[in-house]
């Protein structure tokens, strides 16, 4: 995709833009009247090229692409502008004309895998029928090539197979078989890799890469990750509350961002250069807003206090596999390591590493099969029920999903005061008083006490889910993918709260993520964990510096844009 | 999955030992003596009163003639009722009507529930779906002895377009209007059902894949909204054939149909304990079997809950 610059330039002169927004708008039309999503968006794509739109979620990116193939949810519509694709508008085109553009000019690879895929029929059906809509041969010999194409192996008889059988890359890959079946011109991918490992991300994209350019392919790649967007587009367009901000290339983009909402976003994208803010202090590098709060920090913990003891930890669970009979997977497999009061331990890996099943059995939740978990000098496994209950008032969880883990029929203050009842601690005047604490702690308005969980936003979900999880004064929080499904700027805000928290209360953090960026930022020691087993552990900058497995390294190579030179300093607007 | 087959059906057995020995001892229960009752007004001639207790084994203690119930259904020889005849005549009489009728009003609310409700949902919101919405309301709101009435007058007696009573040999055109009545419940069920699934499907995100596969809209609707909708529908169909079946005594009742419930409303009248049981057992049986092939018709729709493995 990345031809020079001189060929590409050549091109622009003598060829008309494959797609063309310009000054789009987009309206829904909700209970509460027209909202507009989309305001005066203009983009090209030119043949053969590839363009991201970046942005957050409801910044409008997604309504813009799907716009482009008319898929707008059924309240939505083209209030202004045009959309030209090959010089034709079809900002207003009949159903009868979308329907032939769909597929064989314009493709399209969505978001989720696990939701995209028709569960009731075969992998292959969902190809074959992609093929015949568009007039193509559809034979069994088709739709294999169209599936091994897309890198599926042995595709003949994964054809066979339905969707829930396949993993998420594989999934992805037959979407991308789909989305490509047809040698469409234009390819709309809707963050076509944001629900996978970053190690099958970097596979699938380079997959992607590799065939859109062998058919020529122009591609609209919308992603919220601007790492991701500047590794793989040629254009990066930058759309904030509906509207583009700022375009260009890639990486004249990245490196000097003109828009204050751009130079935010490069500032917070996390990566490989960011450093965590402990390390930074001591090697005495000037400290950006992040570290402000630790420098009032009273209490310097003391570094030799193990809180957390880990020994050889193993967990087996029986699958159940026909009648009576049972197989075992081992998800851990002796695991030992230790985390110090006052910091923060993080453990990386993919999706069924076995970190979560860690995280469950410190949390006592899940028994281990063998091994201690030894929580300040005992055994939690001894703890009878009493100690037990204390125990879970020294450790505390934070949840991925802020949607899923705040009950919807509790206000605010009932979440955040329900640890405090449970624990039959003060009266109603001091809970109330100790609620307010917290949210002041966490930085939301004392008056959220009264709100429910779906008035607010994703961040400040996770804000009171922390401040849930502050209520008792635990020790050692663990995190499970605490800011994994919040948007970059948010994320940051999360982190920095959780790191002011931790120098202002001396708290301990065992952080479980598959984001290595994140990582970087809140860590002080990391643990990789494959397969169940510890590969690799030490100190953050260790590790980042200097990897000893090739496990640790493939996991860092795939970061997206960890190979890109992003600007050392950007002034936060 | 034939194992699984296997197994649905061994675990038949508890089921049919279990609504045998209940339903025998609820009618075991019942106040009066039925062999009284048989007299109606003349006196009690003890003699033949105690003839009767004991060809019916009415003076035999309960296990006992639980026992010796079983025992004549692993014979074949289900005795006789009241009148003489043989149970199992009796019932191979009756039974057919009945599956007639209800797999008639079977067919009328799967084909019209699910094409109301297809179209309903497909137009959520708009003119057809709200008319449609109220009438089923009405339709659910409205006990069925009411309706039966109502429709046995207005189309059979006053507008004449079919019969209002059915003769005894119960034949198909006999039972349109009886089937109508007994499936019109379930008909507004199964449409709000599908409405239901149809809309949830419609948002889906595979059916805009589908759609952006270049798929026209009727084979993005018969693809993959209409089969993912009818799991639930068909799930609820299959439960709803044991219940017809069973659920009957009311519309057979208003329309002299010479069915299951009838049979049995009269048999629990004059405690006809072998000849309750029986029907109920066969009942039960139906149901099991009902809800037996629901089960592998769903492993059939929806591919990741088979059996097998």
């Amino acid at each position: 995709m990345s031809a020079s610059v001189d060929f590409q330039e050549a091109e622009y002169a003598t060829e008309r833009p494959l797609l063309e927004i310009r000054n789009l708008a987009i309206g829904f039309t909700t209970s509460n009247g027209e909202v507009n999503a989309v305001r005066n968006a203009h983009l090209t794509v030119m043949p053969g090229e590839t363009v991201a739109i970046v942005g957050e979620s409801g910044s409008g990116k997604s309504t813009t692409a799907l716009a482009a193939i008319g898929l707008l949810p059924g309240n939505g519509r083209v209030a202004a502008g045009q959309i030209l694709f090959d010089g034709e508008d079809i900002s207003n085109a009949s159903e009868k004309r979308m329907i032939e553009l769909r597929g064989n000019s314009i493709g399209m690879v969505p978001q989720d895998p696990m939701s995209n895929l028709n569960p009731v029929w075969k992998i292959g059906d969902q190809v074959r029928e992609t093929l015949k809509a568009n007039g193509l041969p559809s034979g069994p010999d088709d739709v294999a090539k169209v599936l091994s194409q897309a890198g599926l192996p042995d595709a003949g008889s994964r054809a066979k197979q339905y969707p829930h059988e396949f993993s998420g890359g594989m999934r992805q890959r037959a979407l991308i078989a789909i989305g490509l079946a047809c040698q469409p011109r234009l390819l709309i991918a809707d963050e076509p890799t944001s629900a996978l490992d970053v190690t099958v991300q970097r596979q699938i994209l380079d997959h992607l890469d590799k065939m859109t350019t062998e058919l020529g392919t122009a591609v609209l790649l919308i992603t919220h990750d601007l790492g991701l967007a500047a590794e793989r587009a040629d254009q990066v367009v930058v759309m904030y509350r509906g509207q583009v901000v700022e375009s260009g290339p890639s990486l004249e983009l990245l490196q000097n961002p003109q828009h204050p909402y751009t130079q935010r976003l490069v500032a917070s994208a996390p990566s490989l250069a960011s450093r965590r803010i402990q390390a930074a202090k001591e090697l005495g590098v000037e400290t950006d807003d992040m570290l402000a709060p630790s420098e009032t920090g009273v209490v310097e913990p003391s570094k030799t206090d193990e809180v957390l003891q880990i020994q050889n930890l193993r967990k087996v669970f029986k699958l159940r596999s026909g009648l009576g009979k049972s197989t075992d997977f081992t998800a851990v497999d002796d695991v030992s390591f230790s985390v110090k009061r006052g910091t923060t331990t993080a453990i990386v890996g993919e999706s069924g590493s076995g970190k979560s099943t860690v995280a469950q059995m410190v949390l006592n939740l899940l028994a281990p099969t063998s091994g201690k978990i030894i929580f300040d000098g005992v055994d939690t496994s001894t703890l009878n029920s009493k100690d037990l209950f204390a125990f879970r008032r020294r450790v505390q969880p934070i949840f991925q999903d802020p949607y899923g883990s705040l009950d919807p029929m509790y206000n605010i203050f009932r979440t955040i005061e329900e640890p405090l009842r449970t624990h039959k601690i003060g009266d109603k005047a001091s809970r109330e008083k100790k609620v307010r604490e917290l949210l002041d702690q966490v930085a939301l308005p004392q008056s959220t006490m009264q709100r429910y969980p779906n008035e607010l936003s994703g961040g400040q979900r996770q804000r009171v889910a922390i401040a849930r999880a502050l209520a008792l004064d635990p020790e050692v929080i663990i995190c499970d993918e605490a800011v994994s499904a919040l948007d970059v700027l948010v994320q940051a805000q999360v982190l920095n709260l959780l790191a002011e928290l931790q120098s202002r209360l001396v708290l301990t953090y065992l952080f479980i993520t598959h984001d290595l960026a994140v990582v970087r930022q809140i860590a002080d020691h990391v643990c990789v964990m494959e397969k169940g087993k510890l590969v690799e552990t030490g100190s953050t900058d260790d590790v980042f510096e200097s990897p000893q497995q090739d496990y640790t390294r493939a996991l860092l190579n795939a970061i997206p844009g960890a190979g890109l030179m992003l600007p050392p300093e950007v002034e936060v607007a | 999955m034939s194992t699984y087959i296997l197994k649905r059906f061994l675990q038949l057995i508890p089921v049919f030992l279990g609504a045998t020995l209940l339903v025998y001892f609820l009618v075991f229960s019942l106040p009066g003596d039925p062999i009284v009752a048989l007299f109606g007004d003349k006196p009690v001639n003890e003699a033949v009163a105690a003839k009767l207790r004991a060809q019916y084994h009415l003076d035999q203690p309960f296990w006992m003639q639980y026992l010796l119930y079983l025992k004549s259904i692993f014979t074949f020889d289900l005795g006789q009722d009241f009148s003489g005849r043989p149970i199992a005549a009796v019932l191979g009489e009756v039974f057919p009507v009945t599956a007639r009728l209800a797999i008639m009003a079977l067919i009328f609310e799967a084909v019209f529930g699910i094409v109301f409700g297809l179209i309903a949902g497909l137009r959520k919101g708009k003119f057809f779906d709200a008319t449609v919405l109220v009438a089923s309301l009405v339709v659910i709101g409205i006990p069925i002895f009411v309706l039966g009435f109502l429709l046995q007058f207005t189309i059979g007696v006053q507008l004449g377009w079919a019969k209002p009573t059915v003769s005894s040999a119960a034949t198909v055109q006999d039972l349109i209007l009886p089937a109508i009545v007994l499936g019109l419940g379930s008909f507004a069920y199964v449409l709000r059902l599908t409405r239901t699934s149809v809309i949830e499907n419609m948002n889906a995100d595979y059916v805009r894949t589908a759609t952006a596969k270049g798929l026209s809209r009727f084979q993005v609707v018969r693809v993959h909204i209409l089969r993912n909708s009818l799991i639930p529908v068909i799930t609820f169909l299959g439960a709803d054939l044991g219940a017809l079946m069973g659920g009957a005594i009311v519309t057979e009742g208003i329309f002299n149909v010479p069915g299951v419930g009838n049979r049995l409303y009269r048999a629990v009248l004059s405690g006809e304990g072998p000849t309750v049981v029986s029907i109920v057992t066969v009942l039960v049986l139906i149901y099991c079997l009902s809800n037996l092939l629901v089960d592998l018709l769903y492993g059939w729709l929806d591919p990741r809950i088979r059996y097998d493995s």
